[in-house]
């Protein structure tokens, strides 16, 4: 039987998958941050219209994965999946995000990494031959996180500086085969890594072990270095989770250089923005990369770069039981546009 | 990744070499001095009400309601989590961060409904005080009645 698989987590796609379109939609803050110009869809209003966080969650959704099947130049009919998760109890924010597109459904649950594995699941599908194409994406929002994670928005409390920001709105792509646009070509999955962290303000520290796995696992697969690819993104370690990424990986004799970076990094001013570690949540990932890097690839200005979302499996009642929080990463290989197809 | 017990001390340790700590001295500056000028305005409100003819008991009951009402306005407000970041314990600690504690919950949780939203979580981050609060004093009171009297 023909394999695709290279290495122990590595799976290399027979035909590279097209990422057809990128859409992006944020929040008010993240509007304010650096990225601002690079999204396509910038709301005011924290409840996007709607009377309640969760229902304005679900119209981010509704209204992004819209954009981008728009984007592609194609209707909703023609996506055979839609594969997407959110941080939501029962990822409620996607299905009510989705349910009147009624096309076949998949929930997925990946805490913030939900991006990485939307998009590795989807970009399988295609080369399975089981889809043509596959709308794929994330979505968190800020009032909804804290609800349902941490206190209510109206107590005074104070913010270690390891806490960080959870990101509001949602990023999606479609994926296909053929035409132009930037290719998935191979995928890492990543391992559940505990270290024993149970500091939930320090979200950083409890996924880095697996953001640097999963790195390692990637570079062992493919035989490749930092130096082969432009950009290695990880998804919300924010400022000190990146840090400790490269002193583990230092360890283990790899280096990374300033090639490597953080999307919790670059969607907030960490001192303007007082968002203290960074930014977080499914869309942190999901937005810089439809908003910034898709954008960044299409001008091949980055040939190849790793995308490694990250997530902080918990929940509320395995953190009061004295649960540490495991952590995951799930990478994919994009590369810019093929040159002679345009 | 190494996953093995020492591995795991290592890391802990390396995590706090990278995280940076909260600034304990400037939070316990900023609570002393924001605490204390809530408590200086209590005791201007009561001296304010002792100027009408009401009991002690009374003046102090009156103090207590007009902070804890200035306090559910300002969270009804969203003014309480902006002072609560910058003063800290200073906003938690008094009478105002209880009724904080109360208010904002109600709020968050009115969505769900009256009942199992707002009635059933008002407590959620006083309860525990409420609970252990109430045991404290029992447990003080069955002391103070052996030995204090």
């Amino acid at each position: 039987m023909e394999t695709k698989r290279i290495g122990k987590q590595t799976v290399r796609l027979r035909e590279p998958v097209v990422i057809r379109a990128a859409a992006s939609t944020v929040g008010p803050k993240e509007a304010e941050g650096p990225l601002r110009k690079y999204f396509d869809e910038t709301v005011e209003d924290i409840f996007y219209g709607e009377t309640t966080w969760e229902k304005a969650e679900s119209h981010f959704v509704e209204k992004n994965m819209r954009l981008a099947v728009q984007k592609a130049d194609l209707l909703m009919e023609d996506m055979d999946y839609i594969l997407c998760g959110d941080l939501l109890n029962q990822c409620s924010g996607s299905i009510f995000g989705t349910r009147q597109f009624k096309r076949p459904f998949f929930g997925l649950f990946g805490a913030c990494s939900t991006m990485g594995e939307a998009m590795s699941l989807g970009a399988m599908l295609i080369d399975g031959g089981f889809a043509k194409y596959v709308l794929a994406g994330a979505s968190s929002h800020f009032c909804s996180a804290e609800k349902q994670f941490r206190a209510p928005l109206g107590l005074g409390t104070q913010r270690p500086p390891t806490a960080s920001w959870t990101v509001t709105g949602d990023g999606a792509v479609v994926l296909g085969k053929g035409g132009y646009g930037p290719v998935i070509t191979e995928i890492t999955t990543g391992k559940t890594v505990d270290m024993g962290i149970t500091d939930a303000n320090n979200m950083g520290a409890a996924m880095a072990p697996a953001a640097a796995d999963l790195i390692l696992a990637h570079f062992l697969d493919t035989g490749r270095s930092c130096a082969d690819y432009d950009a290695i993104v990880s998804g919300d370690l924010g400022w000190y989770g990146r840090d400790l990424v490269v002193e583990l990986l230092e360890k283990e004799g790899c280096h990374l250089d300033e090639r490597y970076t953080d999307c919790g990094i670059q969607i907030f001013n960490q001192r303007l923005q007082d968002t203290h570690a960074g930014g977080s949540g499914c869309a942190c990932s999901a937005v810089t990369f439809c908003g910034y890097y898709y954008k960044m690839l299409m001008e091949r200005k980055i040939r190849r770069m790793l995308f490694l979302p990250t997530g902080a499996l918990m929940s509320q009642t395995s953190a009061q039981q004295g649960e540490s929080i495991p952590g995951i990463a799930h990478g994919l290989v994009i590369e810019c546009p093929p040159k002679e197809e345009k | 990744m190494d996953t093995s017990q020492e591995s795991k001390k290592q890391y802990e340790k390396m995590v706090e070499t990278v995280s940076p700590n909260s600034p304990i001295l400037k939070n316990c500056l900023r609570a002393f001095f924001s605490g204390g000028a809530i408590c200086a305005f209590g005791e201007g409100l009561y001296l304010y009400y002792s100027t009408f003819s009401f009991a002690e008991k009374e003046v102090s009951l009156l103090v207590s309601i007009t902070l804890i009402a200035i306090s559910a306005v300002l969270t009804a407000f969203g003014i309480y989590p902006k002072l609560g970041k910058h003063c800290g314990a200073g906003t938690i600690v008094p009478i105002t961060g209880f009724a904080n504690s109360v208010a904002s919950p109600a709020i968050e949780f009115k969505k769900e409904g009256m009942i199992l939203g707002m009635g059933a979580k008002m407590f959620l981050v006083a309860g525990p005080v409420i609970v252990y609060g109430t045991l404290s004093s029992v447990l003080v009171g069955i002391v103070y009645y052996f030995l204090g009297r």
